[in-house]
C-alpha cells in the first residue's frame, strides 16, 4: 500500500529507522519543538492536575482581601472579590485547553474530508466548492462567531463549532493541494485499475500519504484556535463565569486597569501569550521535522 | 475581484440567516417571554419579519443598496447615521495602524533580508513572528500596562475629549493602533523579507550588479520593485484580519468604531444594526481587495487589467 518515497539513508547512518521513528528523532533534536512542547506540557499538566497544587480554591472569594497586590500569601495578588489570582491562572488553562483542541479536531476531520473530495474528483464540484470555501475564508472568525452566537446562543459547543467550521476550509485547501499531487502517482492508478471504490482510494490509499501536511496544518491551526478561543472568551462569548478562564478573567478585570490593579490582568495575559507561543514553537518544530 | 463579490454575497446570506432567520421569533426576542402573543404578532408584522424569506432578503438588500439600513431596535432611529459615524472612527484607527505598519513592516523585512541569517535578521523574523501570533487583546493589555499605567505616556482609553483637534485625536489613537500594528508587522515583514530574498537571488539582480550599477540603484530600481509585489497582496488580504482585530481592540479601548458597534448590537440583539454593520464591513473588505488588485496591476506591468 505504502507509496511513500523513502529517501535512502545517508551512507554513514548504519542503523535504518522507520519513517515514523525518523520524524520522532528529528523532533527530539529540534530545540524549537522541545521548548514549545515543554510550555504546552506545563499548561496541560495545570489543566489536568491544577487544583491539586494551586494554593487556594480558584473560585473561593474573600472580600476582605479583595484587590490585594502580590504578596507572600498571594503570589499574584487577588482579584476584585478576593480570589487568588495565582490559583486562577493555574486552573484557568482547563477550558481553553478543552475547547481549542476539540475545535481543531473538528476542523481537521471536516477539512480533510473536504480536501480529499475536492482534490480527488476535481471538475466542476471542486471549482464551485473551492470558490465558496475561499470566499468563506475571507470572513474573520470573530464576525462568524458574533453571528452564530446571536443566532444560537452562547455555549462552549457553539464556539467549538464556529472555530471548527471556520478553520476547516483552510485545512481543506492544504489537503486538496497535497491530494492533487498524489492522485497522479502510480499507486492511485493501480487502485483505480483494481476497481477500488472512490471512497477506498481516497481514504485507504491516498489519506495515509497526505498525513504529514495534515499534521503540520493541524498544529498550526491549534495555535490559531487558542488565539480565537481566548479572544471570544474575552468578548464574553463561549466560556462563561465563574470559570477562571484567562480571557474571561481579563475581560472582567481590565475595567479597573486605570486604578493600577495590574496584577488582575497581567498574569492572565502572560499565560495566554506563553501558551500561544508554545504551540507555535511546537508547530514550527513539527513543520521542520516533516519537511526535512 | 469576483471572489470578493462571492464573499460579500456569502456574508449577506450569513448575516441574513444569523440576524433574521435563526433567532426565530424576532418580536418575541425583543419583547421578552412574558409579552402578550398579539403584541408579538403585531410587532412582527410591523417589522416585516412575517413575510416569506426571499421577499425579506430581497427587500433588505434593495433597501441597503439605496442607503436605507433600517431602524435600530434599541435606539428607535435610523441605523445609517450610527454605522457611518462608527465606520469613520474605525477608518481613523485603521489608518493610523496602516500608516505605521506598512512602511515599518516593509523596512523590517528589507533589513532582515539584507542581513540574511545574521542576528538582526533573527531578531526581526523571530520577534515579528512571536508578536503576530498573539491575540490583539493580550498585546493590548500588556501595552496598556506599560505605556498607560506604569509610564503614563499615553491615555488608556481611545475616547478623546470633545472638539479634540487632529493631533489630540492622533495621540489618543496611538495606543489602540499598536496591537493591530504588532499583529500585522510580522506578516508584512515576513512577506517583504522572502520577496527580497528571491529578488536578490535573481538573474536580473546579478545582471544589474555585473553591469556596474551602484548598489543603491540596484536595490531601489530592480530589487524592491519586484520584491514588494507579493507584499501588496498580503497587505490587502490582511484587511480581513484587521477588521476582526478592530472588533476586539475597539471593545478593549472603548472606542466608538464599527467593531464595537456590531459587538454592542450583537449583545443587545439589535439585528438591523448588527446586519448593516457587518454588511458595511464586507463592502469595505471588497473595496480594499479591489484597490489592491488595481495597485498590483499598476506596479506590475506584466499584468494589466483587462489585457486578456
Amino acid at each position: 500500500m505504502s507509496a511513500v518515497q523513502t529517501t535512502s539513508p545517508p551512507p554513514d547512518d548504519t542503523r535504518r529507522r522507520s519513517p515514523m521513528a525518523e520524524v520522532v528523532f528529528s523532533l527530539l533534536r529540534s530545540k524549537t519543538f522541545l521548548v514549545g512542547f515543554a510550555i504546552v506540557l506545563f499548561w496541560v499538566a495545570c489543566a489536568l492536575f491544577g487544583e491539586h497544587f494551586a494554593p487556594y480554591d480558584p473560585l473561593a472569594d474573600d472580600i476582605i482581601n479583595a484587590l490585594a497586590p502580590p504578596s507572600r500569601e498571594h503570589w499574584f495578588g487577588t482579584d476584585q472579590i478576593g480570589r487568588d489570582v495565582f490559583s486562577r491562572v493555574i486552573v484557568g488553562s482547563r477550558d481553553i485547553l478543552t475547547v481549542a483542541p476539540l475545535a481543531t479536531l473538528l476542523a481537521t476531520v471536516a477539512g480533510t474530508a473536504l480536501g480529499l473530495l475536492t482534490g480527488y474528483f476535481r471538475g466542476i464540484v471542486d471549482d464551485v466548492v473551492s470558490r465558496i470555501l475561499e470566499a468563506f475564508m475571507a470572513i474573520p472568525v470573530v464576525i462568524v462567531a458574533l453571528l452564530a452566537i446571536v443566532a444560537l446562543g452562547t455555549s462552549k459547543t457553539t464556539v467549538i463549532v464556529v472555530i471548527g467550521l471556520s478553520f476547516a476550509p483552510i485545512i481543506a485547501r492544504t489537503v486538496r493541494s497535497a491530494v492533487l499531487a498524489e492522485r497522479e502517482l502510480d499507486y492511485v492508478a493501480a487502485a483505480q485499475l483494481r476497481h477500488e471504490s472512490a471512497v477506498h482510494t481516497m481514504f485507504v490509499e491516498i489519506l495515509p500519504n497526505v498525513i504529514p501536511p495534515i499534521l503540520v496544518e493541524t498544529t498550526v491551526r491549534l495555535g490559531y484556535a487558542i488565539f480565537a478561543v481566548a479572544t471570544l472568551s474575552f468578548m464574553g462569548f463561549g466560556i462563561q463565569p465563574p470559570s477562571p478562564d484567562w480571557g474571561l478573567s481579563i475581560s472582567s478585570n481590565y475595567g479597573m486597569i486605570g486604578g493600577g490593579f495590574w496584577w488582575t490582568v497581567l498574569f492572565d495575559a502572560l499565560a495566554i501569550a506563553s501558551l500561544v507561543i508554545g504551540v507555535n514553537l511546537a508547530a514550527d518544530g513539527v513543520h521542520g521535522a516533516l519537511n526535512d | 475581484m469576483s471572489l470578493s463579490l462571492v464573499t460579500l454575497f456569502l456574508l449577506s446570506i450569513m448575516v441574513f440567516l444569523g440576524g433574521q432567520v435563526l433567532p426565530g421569533n424576532v418580536g418575541r426576542a425583543i419583547l421578552g417571554p412574558f409579552a402578550d402573543q398579539r403584541a408579538v404578532e403585531a410587532l412582527n408584522h410591523t417589522l416585516g419579519v412575517d413575510r416569506p424569506l426571499l421577499t425579506q432578503y430581497a427587500t433588505w438588500i434593495w433597501n441597503f443598496v439605496q442607503g436605507d439600513m433600517g431602524t435600530s431596535y434599541i435606539f428607535r432611529s435610523p441605523v445609517a447615521p450610527f454605522v457611518i459615524g462608527a465606520l469613520g472612527n474605525s477608518m481613523k484607527l485603521a489608518a493610523v495602524a496602516f500608516v505605521l505598519v506598512v512602511p515599518i513592516g516593509i523596512l523590517g523585512g528589507v533589513i532582515a533580508a539584507l542581513n540574511l541569517n545574521r542576528p538582526l535578521d533573527r531578531i526581526i523574523s523571530l520577534g515579528g513572528l512571536s508578536v503576530t501570533v498573539l491575540p490583539e487583546f493580550v498585546t493590548g493589555i500588556i501595552l496598556i500596562l506599560i505605556f498607560g499605567v506604569w509610564l503614563r505616556w499615553l491615555p488608556i482609553s481611545a475616547a478623546w475629549p470633545k472638539d479634540a483637534g487632529f493631533f489630540t485625536q492622533l495621540y489618543y489613537l496611538i495606543l489602540p493602533s499598536l496591537p493591530l500594528f504588532l499583529v500585522l508587522f510580522g506578516y508584512i515583514a515576513r512577506m517583504a523579507r522572502s520577496g527580497m530574498i528571491e529578488a536578490l537571488d535573481s538573474d536580473y539582480t546579478r545582471t544589474a550588479v555585473l553591469k556596474g550599477l551602484p548598489w543603491r540603484t540596484v536595490i531601489w530600481r530592480h530589487v524592491l520593485r519586484n520584491a514588494l509585489l507579493p507584499t501588496i497582496t498580503v497587505i490587502a488580504t490582511q484587511t480581513g484580519y484587521l477588521i476582526g482585530g478592530l472588533v476586539v481592540i475597539e471593545t478593549l479601548f472603548r472606542y466608538q468604531g464599527i467593531g464595537s458597534l456590531i459587538f454592542t448590537a450583537a449583545r443587545g440583539k439589535d439585528f438591523p444594526m448588527l446586519e448593516s454593520g457587518i454588511l458595511t464591513i464586507g463592502i469595505v473588505y471588497a473595496v480594499a481587495t479591489l484597490i489592491a488588485d488595481f495597485l498590483y496591476s499598476v506596479l506590475n506591468p506584466r499584468i494589466r487589467l483587462g489585457s486578456d
